[in-house]
């Protein structure tokens, strides 16, 4: 398992490769491999966003992904989970957050891998406040799914 | 003997500043360290709590050193 609070720009693709490359042990076990990533628009409640600044609480953040990543693996029989979320400030375009998960099945894999976003996004200390062409304004509800 | 108060994201402009300390005399819980605090203000938003950075309600007890943090709902994640 690989849990991650990033401060730079964070690169999806290549963090599941340089992964997975790791997990030569798993080679052979696992048929499925599910992939989320969460990238920042430009738009958000019919205004157009500019910038985004992600605040996160250090040390629990970690600790709490941490926690969900867990929880992923005990509910759902997958092989690993990776999961790497960005801080600070962001632009549109810019990934936010990866998860992927590794299982013998597909189902587990997609399965855990929206479990494992649907609880960081209600759970996971992070805030978002967006800059406007009008100001700033921090981002009070979550999209839907 | 104090503990320590933070403040995230709006709540942190909110009040001003971002962390201090309060004297422990008499918190037992984390609504004893909301009466401390300036109450009104906090709780005008739907606020978190979490003592030592696990999730808490305002029954949670606090002792001597204990970190108690507040922030309004969170909003990670991507699309």
């Amino acid at each position: 398992m690989k849990v991650e609070v990033c401060f730079s720009a964070l690169e999806p693709w290549a963090e599941i490769r340089s992964y997975q490359e790791r997990r030569k042990d798993l080679d052979g076990k696992f048929g499925a491999t599910a992939c989320f990533i969460g990238t920042m628009r430009d738009f958000n409640d019919g205004d157009g966003v500019s910038r985004m600044t992600l605040e996160h609480y250090p040390g629990m953040t970690q600790r709490h992904l941490e926690k969900i990543a867990a929880h992923a693996t005990e509910r759902f029989p997958v092989l690993d989970v990776l999961l790497i979320h960005r801080v600070g400030e962001l632009s549109p375009n810019d990934p936010i957050v990866v998860v992927a998960v590794w299982s013998a099945h597909r189902g587990a894999a997609f399965d855990a891998c929206r479990a494992i976003m649907e609880e960081l996004k209600s759970t996971a200390p992070f805030w978002k406040k967006e800059i406007l062409e009008t100001g700033a304004r921090w981002v009070a509800k979550n999209t839907p799914g | 003997m104090s503990i320590r108060v933070r403040f995230f994201a709006s709540l942190r402009e909110q009040m001003g500043y971002s962390e201090k300390s309060i004297a422990f005399e008499g918190l037992a819980t984390v609504s004893d360290v909301l009466e401390r605090l300036d109450k009104a203000r906090i709780l005008d938003a739907q606020v978190l709590y979490a003592v030592n950075m696990e999730y808490a309600n305002s029954d949670t007890p606090v002792k001597d050193g204990d970190e108690v943090a507040f922030f309004p709902p969170v909003t990670g994640g991507g699309p």
